[in-house]
């Protein structure tokens, strides 16, 4: 097997994925940058959670990982391979090692098709095995995701929210893959199912050497099944650290924000928390303010962030961030600033 | 008209459903009040009755197929089940005001903000052109829109998400309701969009005095934003305490259940979460006994034979369970440790 010389499952190399919306006759075309240079590896066996709000970029960066959104720029290197630059052929057969489960269990099931058919059809696409060995797959898989078999002949809208996602997991198991992109998978439940749907998946990891990227505005549940988590904000990573690490020691100021703004179910915590309250909204993906893409609301802005985009570069071990007023020897971003220092680094 | 405080009594309230596949009991059975300035919490998952229950007390049952099948909606003084039609639009907006979960649907997208906002105070608080514009903006810079003079004359497509949210706040505060029934106000928000809504609502409570209906499916906001909690599942009352008491020591398996399933970022990670097996019942077609039974881990023979009591802990707490009094010492031992 060819490699790019590192132990890595997945490596992203400045990916982008750029969208240009029409301009027009006149005037300059308008470019989204939904993913913006993002650099970062996913080790064999672990989950790294991916946080952020809505229109950041995030569900796009986990689809250009899979070419379900073709990248404009950077590399995809999956065991070494670049995925981005692979011709369609090869590319095809790369897929049975690289699944996705999405967000809406409604509307990702084919609602012609039967459960047998629904997570048969990849078994046969890829020509895993024929005949009366697919339907006994697939009885195997549904019972793996907690399905009785006898449900083989049922249509997606015989189950509930939460049986419909496992059907989707059970879809993506079944060509043994490698690596599987969880796009907000249990937004969409109730929360007794939530759990249910977070505890299979950390088990089918443990079984089956599952490596995943977990993408999902709900920073409990990525907490609780990440072993590393990266903030994602207007297309760009700007904190990567440990689960443990980014909640208990967060450096971005937005990082921050994010963990206050998510209510803890307990009155005696809320009553006594501070919370931090960013002003305003995400700005647009169309024209993100320049230099740092957050000094629009961030308390700590100074002159520089509205100049310079920073950099991600490790600030302590294993703890990465994208900030020009924090740096190793400097890490905490309100001693900077009471200490009145500028940017650091330039 | 008010009578020690209380502005809305709600009591044994049945809202039934006619469905090809029978009756459903959307709401059997819930009863409660609310004083002035207090906020309630109704927590439930999707089909458990919440939405329903505020509809009724809005007198919003699309009917057929629902209706209001007893029990008693008290508001003020007034008996709102007795209202004809045009009674309650006197008093739907302008004394009772709804946000809902979805502000991008609740907008008109062809009128103007502006004109949205003024048609509730020309209609209920007899405003002509010029004050209900004036009154406009000043609501929208109330809810914290910047720059509102100018937006006011925007359409809907030209905010966001949490600023639609703010218009529809703004809106239901237009003109000063007793009462602010919100069904998720800020589910479909992003977290740091939902914190700020969320402040909103807590500031304009204590500054106007109104009183709060919020209904969720999340623990967490319920926690630090109400005094009292109704948890509602399969349509009937499961558990009703006050707030800090219901997370300290809550007195039903489901409820514990619950509150045990949400990730908690300050524990280890690595251990299972605790999860509620199987699913929620077909609420057309319950069992004759507890509702919760087949997915409760504390569940006995009883519990599948014989509908469960609404069984009261002290004054204020109240838990539909065989079990609720041992539950509740169980919470409390729990708590002691």
């Amino acid at each position: 097997m060819e490699t790019n010389g590192n132990q890595h499952l997945i490596s992203l190399d400045d990916l982008r994925v750029h969208f240009r919306l029409g301009g027009g006759l006149f005037g300059e075309p308008k470019v989204v940058k939904a993913v913006d240079g993002v650099s970062l590896d996913i080790e064999k066996g672990e989950t790294l959670g991916l946080v952020g709000e809505s229109g950041c970029g995030k569900s796009t960066l986990g689809k250009a990982i899979l070419r379900l959104t073709e990248p404009t720029g950077g590399r995809v290197y999956y065991n070494g391979r670049d995925l981005a630059h692979m011709p369609p052929s090869q590319m095809r057969e790369q897929r049975r090692h690289l699944q996705m489960i999405f967000q809406d269990p409604y509307a990702s099931l084919n609602p012609r098709m039967n459960v047998g058919q629904i997570i048969g059809e990849p078994i046969r696409t890829f020509k895993l095995a024929s005949g009366s060995t697919v339907e006994k797959m697939v009885g195997d898989l549904m019972e793996t995701v907690g399905l009785s078999r006898r449900f083989i002949k049922r249509y997606p809208h015989e189950f509930s929210g939460g049986q419909r996602q496992r059907i989707g997991i059970a879809r993506a198991l079944a060509v043994d893959p490698e690596f599987i992109v969880a796009d907000e998978p249990i937004s969409a439940l109730d929360v007794s199912i939530q759990a249910q749907i977070m505890n299979l998946m950390e088990k089918l990891q443990t079984d089956k050497g599952l490596t995943y990227l977990f993408i999902s505005h709900d920073l409990r549940a990525v907490r609780h099944l990440s072993d590393r988590v990266a903030v994602m904000y207007l297309g760009k990573i700007v904190e990567l650290a440990p689960g443990k690490v980014i909640y208990a020691d967060p450096l971005m100021p937005y990082t921050r924000a994010l963990i206050s703004a998510v209510p803890v179910p307990d009155p005696e915590i809320e009553a006594r928390r501070e919370r931090i309250i960013l002003q305003g909204d995400v700005p647009s993906p169309i024209n993100p303010p320049a230099g740092c893409h957050f000094h629009t609301r961030c308390p700590f802005a100074i002159e520089e962030c509205r100049q310079r985009a920073p950099q991600l570069v490790e600030i302590k071990p294993g703890h990465r961030a994208a900030c020009v007023r924090i740096n190793a020897e400097n890490p905490s971003i309100e001693a900077n600033a009471s200490a009145g220092l500028g940017a650091i680094g330039s | 008209m008010t009578n020690n405080g209380t502005i809305l009594s709600v009591n044994d309230l049945k809202t039934y459903f006619q469905t090809e596949d029978g009756v459903v009991k959307a709401v059997d059975g819930i009863t409660f009040t609310l004083k002035k300035g207090e906020t309630l919490g109704i927590v439930g998952e999707s089909g458990s009755g919440k939405s329903v229950t505020n509809l009724s007390v809005m007198r919003l049952i699309p009917e057929p197929p629902g209706k209001i099948v007893g029990g008693d909606i008290i508001f003020n003084g007034i008996d709102v089940r007795a209202l004809s039609i045009d009674e309650v639009r006197k008093v739907r907006g302008k004394r009772i005001a709804m946000i809902f979960q979805d502000p991008m649907t609740s907008l008109n997208p062809f009128l103007k903000i502006s004109t949205q906002l003024m048609e509730v105070t020309q209609l209920h608080l007899g405003h002509t052109k010029d004050q209900a514009y004036k009154h406009a903006i000043k609501m929208l810079e109330t809810v914290g829109i910047p720059d509102a003079a100018k937006r006011v004359d925007g359409y809907p497509h030209e905010f966001s998400g949490g600023m639609r949210q703010r218009v529809m706040i703004a809106m239901a505060l237009s003109c000063d309701p007793e009462l602010l029934i919100a069904d998720e106000p800020t589910t479909a928000l992003d977290v740091t969009i939902q914190a700020q809504i969320l402040e909103l609502i807590k500031d304009l409570r204590e500054r106007m005095g109104t009183s709060v209906i919020l209904i969720t499916h999340d623990l967490g906001v319920v926690a630090g934003m109400t005094d009292k909690i109704i948890v509602m599942y399969a349509g009937k009352v499961f558990e009703q305490a006050p707030t800090r008491e219901l997370f300290a020591t809550p007195a039903n398996p489901y409820t514990k259940g619950l509150l045990k399933s949400v990730p908690d970022p300050a524990h280890e990670q690595g251990d299972p979460l605790y999860q509620i097996p199987g699913l929620p019942p077909d609420v057309a077609h319950l069992p004759p006994g507890c509702p919760f039974a087949e997915r409760c881990d504390r569940a006995e023979d009883i519990c599948r034979k014989e509908y469960p009591p609404f069984v009261q802990i002290n004054e204020n707490h109240f838990s539909l369970c065989h079990f609720a009094q041992e539950v509740y010492e169980g919470s409390v031992a729990e708590r002691g440790q």
